[in-house]
């Protein structure tokens, strides 16, 4: 990516939120937003995980849960200082991923998708079991707000702000490391794994490291999910909303960064705009799923941007410029 | 002579210790521990030779579960026979799996296993999808293939249906052991799975083979699903956990494996009925998943060891 | 750290691996001088490529040691051994798809540089001057084997005799005491090959050693310093060219294939 061309996308992307911010009057469509906001961090941490380095997480909420609820549980129950308790959400998650990334990406194969599937299910269960701290199946409530320097961060205009300044940020870290030496060693292990290792690669850990960093997005949205709504229940870090990551990676593009936010916008908002979505929502998803993966591997835009490419090059006769 | 004497009472003293009130609940648990078990098992072998033939994990397959169950219970609301509702379920569910794999994977440009694994991802959320909007949220029952009279072994109840179950999932492995074993299509698909290439230029057309897998998958989930509805009602989401499970206990055993997708079935079916009966019910879900964490970190290969 | 000349780069010691009842290599020793080029011929299956695995730690022997830079290899990770000064090509080419041609092989410079994850999302000035020091190096190894040209374009559209190219270019820019090449003229046209010919001497004239797998006996003969031969799995004759062309166990192992492949 040339400066020049990356510069224009960082001014645009800062103009539109800024400007949103100053032209939007409704609280709801903030709030939308800042859902958009936060399932966008969720995306693009999978999608470095899912669409570069090839790893599949079954189990992404997980993180998100986890993130939440210490958060939640530290700050209602035990008084702590949020941004404390964010950073105690990014530590417990990003130990949860070592832990589990170890022995899972050691091996050859799909074994992370299991074991992230595995523990998915697993902290579901837990955070609805362990009522006693988490409050079980109706949830935490009493979650206080995010302040910054006193100013407390109550609305959801407000939020928006630091919502989208927290994925302005991640945005920029994300597409830095897929240029980088990083991103390019994940990618390369992508496509034939051993002439990376022939390289030098160690990919068993390169592999560990984007998914513990994918995990510390995650741990970082919910956090943030958890003092935008001041209440979290465990049913929404369940498969099914790891499947709902999933898809919004697929849609807009694996190994796309701007893919990640595009996905993330058409499947918050989708829902929202088509009320009558609701009971065809799970339909939908796995449409989705078959439909772009079966067709249009590379997602939405890229798909698009393929098939362009592919009938102009036929028109011109075949030929490769 | 004398053998038949000491069997006397070593059976005697047996039925005498069974009716000690520590034991009793101790049996029921390991009866429901293996019916459960049984289903598991099916399931797990539906994933294994879908594995097998394509070394690909079709999540959709507890869904296959699901729609036997509910596609029975259709059907018997029809033609109040079990027999029929019976093989309706399974021969209607695995024109799904046929058609699943015809339309949902055989297009691929791009078979990376990962593409697969999401596009069966992705089917098994339609799937259930369009079960929700056919038959709704309710729950239906279906009748017990023999009635609902409980019997007595001791102190445990065991009820007529879990010998349905029991006994149907030993006849089906048996008959896919013998169909892998002795008959030339069952030979031909494993020869397949070990070495496509080869297998194609003997004669074996892969295609078809890959096809029967996901038919056949389809036609064993399908079956346990018909199994157990009796027991824990048809609804439109019972095949997600199944599945999961199900899954599971194919990779505790060994995934590919016959005898490891019975073995790892019957484990987590009694691993979660002690679990929940001793220590907490609450829990029991998460047996299957701990299980299959232990395994993938300790012995990924399953405990039968599987195939590579 | 280089030896003194006259040292022996690599050494194998009785390295034998089976795969279930195939001896695939059995008890082979043989040693690279440091600066030749050795080549490695026998008939199909006779365990070359089984062999160059062993070497860039793919696979583990079962027996025996292989010694590179006085210290002993076998059984660690194949990018561990990469990092030690290693690098290989493969007989069926194994590029990176999804990254153009420069971008291949500036992964070749990974063992030579350092920015991990976390200096690479943060884009910190020392970072972006590696970076820079990456590419240029890369567009080195693109230049040397003729595809500078071609920096940008997607590494999956070129044609093979390129792609072999690219593949070197991509295993020099690491920088490499040894470099393992298997079967690089495999599928390439006179002139191709006359221009692989010309490059693999000029590794030797930079102190590169090379290790080569190769079918094609012409290109062989004129290149290589040593021949080792196998058969089954076992080597049968190990010298100068001259001596293996006429060594009668060879001819009997080729049974009457024609030198100029």
């Amino acid at each position: 990516m040339r400066f020049a061309g990356l510069l224009n996308r960082w001014v645009i992307f800062a103009i539109a939120v800024l400007a949103l911010a100053a032209g939007l009057d409704n609280e709801y469509y903030f709030t939308l937003l800042n859902f958009i906001g936060i399932h966008t961090l969720l995306v693009v941490g999978l999608n470095l995980l899912l669409g570069y380095a090839g790893q599949i997480s079954l189990g992404h909420a997980a993180f998100f849960g986890l993130g939440a609820y210490a958060s939640g549980i530290l700050t209602a129950t035990y008084g702590v200082n949020p941004w404390l308790a964010l950073l105690a959400g990014l530590a417990i998650s990003g130990l949860a991923a070592l832990l589990i990334g170890i022995p899972a990406l050691k091996l050859r194969g799909y074994y992370l998708a299991m074991a992230t599937l595995g523990f998915g299910i697993i902290v579901y269960i837990v955070l609805n079991e362990a009522s006693h701290l988490t409050g079980g199946p109706s949830g935490l409530s009493g979650i206080p707000s995010l302040s910054l320097a006193g100013f407390p961060l109550n609305t959801a205009r407000r939020l928006y702000l630091l919502i989208w300044l927290a994925v302005g940020v991640i945005l920029a870290l994300s597409a830095n490391l897929v240029e980088s030496r990083t991103g390019r060693a994940l990618r390369a292990l992508h496509d034939t794994e051993a002439a990376a290792e022939s390289l030098g690669v160690d990919t068993a850990r390169m592999k560990l490291k984007i998914f513990i960093w994918s995990a510390l997005y995650a741990s970082l949205a919910g956090s943030l999910y958890a003092h935008t709504l001041n209440f979290i229940a465990p049913a929404s870090f369940g498969f099914m909303f790891s499947i709902k990551l999933v898809t919004m990676v697929v849609l807009g593009g694996m190994a796309s960064i701007w893919g990640s936010l595009l996905g993330a916008g058409v499947l918050t908002v989708l829902p929202e705009v088509l009320t009558a979505f609701h009971d065809f929502e799970v339909i939908i998803f796995g449409a989705i799923l078959m439909v772009v993966m079966i067709f249009l591997p590379r997602g939405l835009v890229r798909g698009l941007m393929d098939l362009r490419e592919f009938r102009r090059y036929k028109r011109e006769g075949g030929s490769l410029v | 002579m004398k053998n038949l004497v000491t069997d006397y009472w070593l059976l005697a003293t047996g039925y005498w210790l069974l009716t000690l009130p520590i034991l009793a609940p101790l049996l029921q648990y390991f009866i429901s521990g293996l019916t459960n078990g049984a289903v598991y098992a099916l399931i797990a072998l539906g994933f294994g030779i879908i594995y097998n033939a394509t070394t690909i994990i079709n999540f959709a397959q507890g869904e296959m579960v699901m729609l036997g169950a509910l596609c029975a219970i259709s059907i018997y609301h029809l033609i109040p026979s079990l027999p029929i509702a019976f093989l309706g379920g399974v021969i209607i569910v695995s024109l799904v799996g046929l058609l699943f794999e015809r339309l949902a994977l055989r297009p691929v440009q791009d078979p990376a296993p990962i593409t697969l694994i999401i596009i069966t991802v992705g089917g098994a959320v339609f799937i259930k999808g369009v079960a929700m909007l056919i038959w709704g949220k309710e729950a239906y029952p279906l009748p017990a293939f023999s009635g609902d009279a409980p019997l007595h072994l001791g102190p445990a109840t065991i009820l007529p249906q879990n010998l349905w179950v029991l006994g149907l999932t030993v006849v089906l492995v048996l008959a896919l052991e013998a169909f892998f074993r002795r008959t030339l299509v069952g030979k031909a698909m494993r020869a397949t799975a070990y070495n496509p290439r080869a297998a194609r230029l003997v004669g074996i057309a892969a295609g078809r083979m890959v096809q029967l897998s996901f038919g056949l998958s389809a036609a064993l989930g399908a079956g346990a699903g018909i199994l157990i509805a009796p027991l824990t009602l048809g609804v439109y989401d019972m095949g997600t956990m199944l599945g999961l499970k199900g899954f599971s206990a194919a990779i505790i055993g060994g995934l590919g494996s016959l005898l490891g997708g019975v073995l790892g079935g019957l484990l987590l079916g009694l691993a979660e009925s002690f679990t929940s009966g001793l220590i907490s019910s609450g829990y029991r879900d998460a047996v299957a998943f701990l299980l299959l964490l232990v395994v993938l970190f300790l012995r990924p290969q399953g405990l039968v060891g599987g195939r590579q | 750290m280089s030896l003194p000349p006259d040292q022996t780069l690599l050494e194998l010691h009785e390295v034998s691996l089976a795969f279930g009842g195939l001896q695939a290599v059995e008890r082979v020793s043989f040693v690279v001088p440091e600066g030749a080029v050795k080549a490695v011929i026998g008939p199909n299956g006779a365990g070359k490529t089984t062999l160059f695995h062993l070497v860039s730690g793919f696979l583990s022997p079962q027996q025996g040691r292989i010694i590179f830079q006085a210290a002993e290899i076998q059984g660690l990770p194949a990018h561990l051994i990469a990092r030690r000064g290693i690098a290989r090509t493969f007989q069926l080419v194994q590029l990176f798809d999804h990254l153009t041609v420069l971008e291949n092989v500036m992964v070749g410079r990974h063992r030579l540089s350092r920015a991990g994850l976390l200096a690479g999302a943060l884009q910190l000035p020392r970072t972006r001057a590696e970076e820079r020091h990456i590419r240029a190096r890369a567009m080195e190894a693109l230049e040397f084997v003729g595809l500078a040209s071609r920096a940008d374009q997607s590494a999956a559209v070129l044609p093979l005799g390129l792609k072999r190219l690219l593949e070197i270019a991509r295993a020099l820019a690491t920088e490499p005491s040894l470099l393992l090449l298997d079967e690089p003229a495999s599928g390439l046209d006179t002139v191709e090959t006359e221009r692989l010919k010309e490059m693999i001497l000029a590794f030797k004239e930079q102190g590169l050693t090379t290790l080569l797998v190769e079918h094609d006996m012409g290109l062989t003969m004129e290149v290589a310093d040593e021949i080792a031969v196998l058969n089954y799995g076992k080597l049968i004759a190990d010298g100068p060219p001259r001596a293996i062309q006429k060594n009668p166990e060879v001819i009997a192992a080729y049974l009457g294939t024609d030198w100029q492949a």
